[in-house]
């Protein structure tokens, strides 16, 4: 699968990777709602970690659409809260 | 693999996905629209301009402020030199307002510097994706029957598509970081008004008690100086402390 982390570039990695992935993205989600900064960061330090280690940046010819779209790298717990939980799925 | 991902990814992609759509279709600007490339590569160049010139005000007010924590240190000195506790005290507590905001500047100029050297990256990587397309196209089309290239090629221009949508939404948290920046700025600045980072000795309106105080520590300790030194000059005097009045003020 391909996994793009927004404003820096695409990735590919395995597909078992795929629900690792997942529930790394809604227990970070949980986080947020629960205002556990700490614990937000945890698993989204996590989920990079994960594509670093399994990904393989797509070269600058390959030209795919991405099935996975991760926030920026150094998204705030604040953009998190506002954008990512309750109101904020329904995007602007 | 439609549906894949967690919350926050799924925000994410409709995201971009909203700014694709809004976009003509990509296939389209990519085949005939070079002119559309070279908008968005200017808008690309404009945003980076725009962290650039916010980077920049932020250094200098980054100079300003270091200046005067050498002037309000030295001021201190003196003060504390002269017997005067309470005045060197205002000094450093000058000192320590300017040295917070100095750190909170530094900060978000090292920020907007990885911002500028990320969306350089980005207009790059943009730029090749482009290219790759160019070439792309020609060998899709030169080895699938029309059906089958208008297939791949819509696949193609979409990859390039998302690369678009997701600078165009680099480029406005760039705007928004920058625009947050702006105001933190001139935040600064109005305490800088109202005197908060002061050079003490400055004459002028608005000074007060302290301030005049110390100006005068400063000047009678310059005194002090250049006349021992004049007394040495003419030897007179010897090494005696000349007895100057502190000021009429005192």
């Amino acid at each position: 699968m391909i996994v793009r982390i927004s404003g820096e570039g695409q990735f590919t990695l395995p597909d078992d990777d795929a629900s690792r992935l997942n529930e790394l993205d809604n227990e970070a989600v949980a986080a947020v709602e629960g205002g556990d900064e700490a614990k937000f960061a945890e698993l989204w330090a996590q989920m990079l970690a994960l594509v670093e280690k399994d990904g393989t940046e797509l070269g600058a010819d390959e030209l795919e659409e991405s099935d996975v779209i991760l926030p920026p790298r150094d998204v705030t717990f604040a953009e998190a809260a506002g954008e990512f939980t309750g109101e904020g799925l329904i995007p602007d | 693999m439609a549906g894949m991902g967690g919350r926050m990814s799924t925000v994410i992609k409709a995201k971009i996905s909203k700014l694709l759509d809004r976009a003509e279709d990509p296939s389209e600007t990519l085949d005939y629209g070079y002119q559309k490339q070279v908008e968005l590569l200017q808008n690309v160049k404009k945003g980076i301009a725009d962290v650039v010139t916010s980077k920049k005000r932020l250094q200098m007010q980054s100079q300003k402020l270091e200046q005067q924590v050498v002037k309000l240190d030295t001021q201190a000195r003196q003060a504390v030199s002269q017997g005067r506790e309470d005045l060197a005290r205002a000094a450093l507590e000058r000192k320590t307002v300017a040295q917070t905001e100095l750190q909170s500047l530094d900060t978000q100029v090292k920020e907007l510097e990885t911002q500028q050297e990320q969306l350089t990256e980005n207009e790059k990587k943009l730029k090749a994706k482009i290219e790759a397309f160019r070439t792309k196209k020609e060998v899709i089309k030169a080895q699938y029957s029309a059906a089958e290239a208008q297939v791949k090629i819509s696949e193609a221009a979409n990859g390039v598509g998302e690369e678009m949508a997701d600078l165009g939404l680099a480029i406005q948290r760039a705007e928004d970081k920058t625009e947050q920046m702006r105001a933190r700025g001139q935040a600064v600045e109005e305490l800088e008004a109202a005197g908060t980072f002061d050079d003490l000795t400055q004459i002028g309106g608005g000074q007060d008690d302290i301030d005049k105080e110390l100006a005068q520590i400063g000047a009678g300790a310059q005194v002090d100086d250049e006349l021992s030194k004049m007394k040495a000059e003419l030897g007179s005097g010897g090494g005696e402390k000349p007895a100057l009045e502190e000021g009429e003020s005192k």
